[in-house]
């Protein structure tokens, strides 16, 4: 480099410091966070002190279950996100990673292997003296590396395809690796997922120093039980902020964007010295190891994992909420996992009943699901094609550009290119 | 094989020696050497179809040659995958422009030093102090970048949205990022009318001073060429027929039959 003369860059102007903009740039995180504990405030003590219509409103239109299984879609819709948002790849087979990390929770928080004895810090239910059982917290760790291994590892040979041809592979491997699972009862001999029965119970998730935290008005015990779902949403809720916090992080470095470049122009992106394998497999190991997160997680709230939860519209589903909530957004892929998910578990039901109750006839809507869906996406496809909340940059394509400004700057040196 | 090179003292950055490819049966690039002295200007030219975007692709890896060799500076890359080539200091813009149109112009610029920064996905997501360094600096050159090729001021604006002329640009601060030894210009004139190509004789001028890399041009512009060009070097059907001194190749027969036609004795057409 010879040249060093030129003044360096300038912050947009944007950027002022203060609290004020600070919170306008951060409009996001904080909202996330508001709405978690207005969430949470409002489970555990408005609505427990409550009796009435109000109480009774919440939980037939949002009970809490409901919430936490939507907050868990959202955590592998925003994995899903930086393998199609990001990186442009499309991935037919997402539910893989979920199978793959429900059962690595499987295995290790369970009595499931009877034959040995292993407690890592684990907390094992009552009446299961053997068995493997690691706790929780450690669990997520393993199964985000135990599936980013597995993500290396098919994404080695399909990655070198390209677009279809990619999608239907992955589409193939969604679908061997949950047959996989459920015939994997009898490998030589061997019971290694217990086959359609799956497995459960599984162990609890511990607390660890915070039970320590406990009062009166909030009771932390030392494992989260099927009744503690306001506890368990605080810590499905933090595993999302931690998985959004990764994703927006990783987006805004070096290897954001080579993602998006090769999203944009594979050529080219190789041209300019990224290594297209290399990023693409990147792209696959860390949704993939979200995937396997998200999927510890859905095994710890159901209780149990079973292989016909890995159905391919799972798959399908997932990618309807990163689309829909506007690809490579991670707000909005939240925002749309969040609502397609509430559609799916409760809103479509409770709508049911209410129609019944009104009218007297007896629609079962939750079979009507992917009647709504498909109606759904054809809407947003025809009105809404950039998704609820748009990255910036997609909207760029899909609403015209406004180029007005642009026309001058640089004619000094170009000429004039009107 | 490296002919008749007049610069002679400094080690050439590029030498393709005996390159030759094959689709099937036919020969695309036929025995073809070419050497790119230290910090000179030259240029490719030939009628449509005489094998000059092929061979571009050659020393870009994009296509392995049957036979020869291609070396950077020191290095073999004969055999080596694009984005290592790239990362070496062989840097291209493309015919048609080919941008990452969705990012700004300071991250397209920033994509292109994907291969010297080094911060990976754990550095990132803790943002270290390295990592923050390295990221600042990269903002930096790529902003110097940018001013450099005359397009700050739009600097966040996404590619798409840049006028064709800064586009072209955008191309060449991208390529520089990589910090090349070598710039590969395809059709780097295309589209633009004579004003705007003459001032680009005078940028390509600056970016070989100031940069200090060596540049190889196709055009087709011959105006632009016989201005720019140190040597010249003229392809028709896969061969090398001339090379030399703009002014040689302006008067040898071969190339002005092979590339203008018989009867094109004056100026050099628009020939497309």
């Amino acid at each position: 480099m010879t040249m060093t003369t030129s003044p360096p860059a300038t912050g947009s102007p944007s950027r002022g410091s203060g609290i004020l903009p600070w919170a306008r740039r951060n409009v996001w995180p904080l909202g996330f966070t508001a709405a978690a504990v207005l969430f949470f405030v409002l489970y555990q003590w408005v609505l427990a002190n409550m009796s009435g219509p109000v109480p009774d409103f919440f939980d037939r239109w949002l009970p809490l279950s409901v919430v936490n299984q939507c907050i868990i879609w959202a955590i592998m819709a925003v994995g899903l996100n930086i393998v199609v948002g990001y990186a442009g790849l499309l991935d037919l087979g997402y539910v893989a990673f979920w199978a793959i990390g429900g059962y690595t929770a499987g295995w290790l928080m369970s009595g499931f292997f009877d034959s040995a004895t292993v407690s890592v810090f684990g907390h094992a239910a009552a009446g299961q003296p053997h068995g493997i059982h690691i706790n929780f917290w450690l669990v997520l760790i393993i199964a985000g590396v135990h599936t980013a291994l597995w993500g290396l590892l098919i994404g080695a040979p399909t990655l070198r395809l390209k677009s279809d041809y990619l999608a239907l592979v992955t589409l193939g491997f969604g679908e061997i690796i949950p047959e996989f699972f459920k015939n994997g009862d009898n490998l030589g001999g061997f019971n290694l997922t217990n086959g359609t029965r799956g497995i459960t119970p599984l162990d609890a998730i511990p607390t660890g120093p915070f039970q320590y935290l406990s009062s009166g008005s909030l009771p932390i015990p030392a494992e989260l039980g099927p009744f503690d779902e306001s506890l368990k949403f605080v810590v499905y809720a933090l595993i999302a902020a931690f998985v959004i916090f990764v994703s927006l992080r990783i987006r805004e470095g070096r290897l954001g964007r080579a993602w998006l470049a090769i999203r944009e122009d594979e050529l080219a992106a190789s041209m300019m010295g990224v290594p297209l394998m290399r990023t693409k497999l990147a792209a696959y190991a860390v949704g993939a190891a979200i995937g396997g997160i998200g999927g510890v997680c859905y095994t710890s709230a159901v209780g149990s994992i079973a292989a016909e939860d890995f159905a391919f519209s799972s798959s399908i589903i997932l990618l309807a909420m990163v689309v829909l909530g506007g690809m490579g957004n991670v707000w909005g892929v939240m925002i749309g996992a969040l609502v397609l998910q509430w559609i799916n578990g409760n809103g479509l039901k409770e709508l049911g009943n209410t129609i019944t109750s009104a009218t007297g006839h007896d629609i079962n809507f939750p079979s009507y699901n992917f009647l709504v869906f498909g109606a759904i996406l054809i809407l947003m496809m025809l009105f809404r094609r950039e998704g609820l909340l748009p990255e910036s940059r997609t909207r760029q394509v899909l609403q015209e550009p406004e180029r007005g400004q642009l026309e001058s700057v640089g004619a000094d040196l170009e000429g004039d290119p009107a | 094989m490296t002919s008749t090179t007049t610069a002679g003292v400094a080690a050439p950055s590029l030498a393709a020696s005996n390159i030759t490819i094959k689709f099937g049966g036919l020969t695309a690039v036929g025995n073809v050497s070419f050497t790119i002295p230290d910090r000179s200007i030259v240029s490719l030219i030939g009628p449509n179809g005489a094998g000059k975007t092929t061979f571009f692709n050659v020393l870009t890896g994009l296509y392995k040659p049957t036979s020869g060799r291609v070396v950077l500076g020191e290095r073999d890359v004969t055999r080596l995958p694009p984005h290592r080539i790239a990362s070496l200091g062989l840097a291209r813009t493309f015919q048609n422009i080919r941008l990452f149109n969705l990012m700004t112009a300071e991250e397209n610029v920033l994509v292109a030093m994907h291969s010297h920064m080094k911060s990976g996905i754990f550095r990132t997501v803790a943002r270290t102090p390295g990592q923050r360094r390295e990221e600042r600096e990269g903002r930096e050159l790529a902003r110097e970048l940018l001013d450099f090729v005359g397009i700050g001021k739009v600097a966040d604006d996404y590619a798409r949205n840049l006028s064709y002329g800064d586009q072209r640009r955008l191309e060449v601060a991208r390529a520089l990022a990589l910090r090349p030894k070598v710039l590969l210009l395809d059709e780097p004139t295309a589209g633009m009318n004579p004003l705007e190509s003459a001032r680009f004789v005078d940028f390509v001028h600056r970016v070989r001073d100031e940069r200090g890399v060596s540049i190889l041009l196709i055009e087709h512009d011959m105006s632009v060429v016989m201005r720019v060009s140190e040597r010249v070097t003229v392809l028709d059907r896969g061969e090398k027929i001339a090379e030399g001194l703009p002014d040689d190749i302006k008067a040898d027969e071969r190339v002005v039959e092979a590339y203008l036609g018989k009867t094109g004795t004056t100026g050099y057409g628009e020939d497309e």
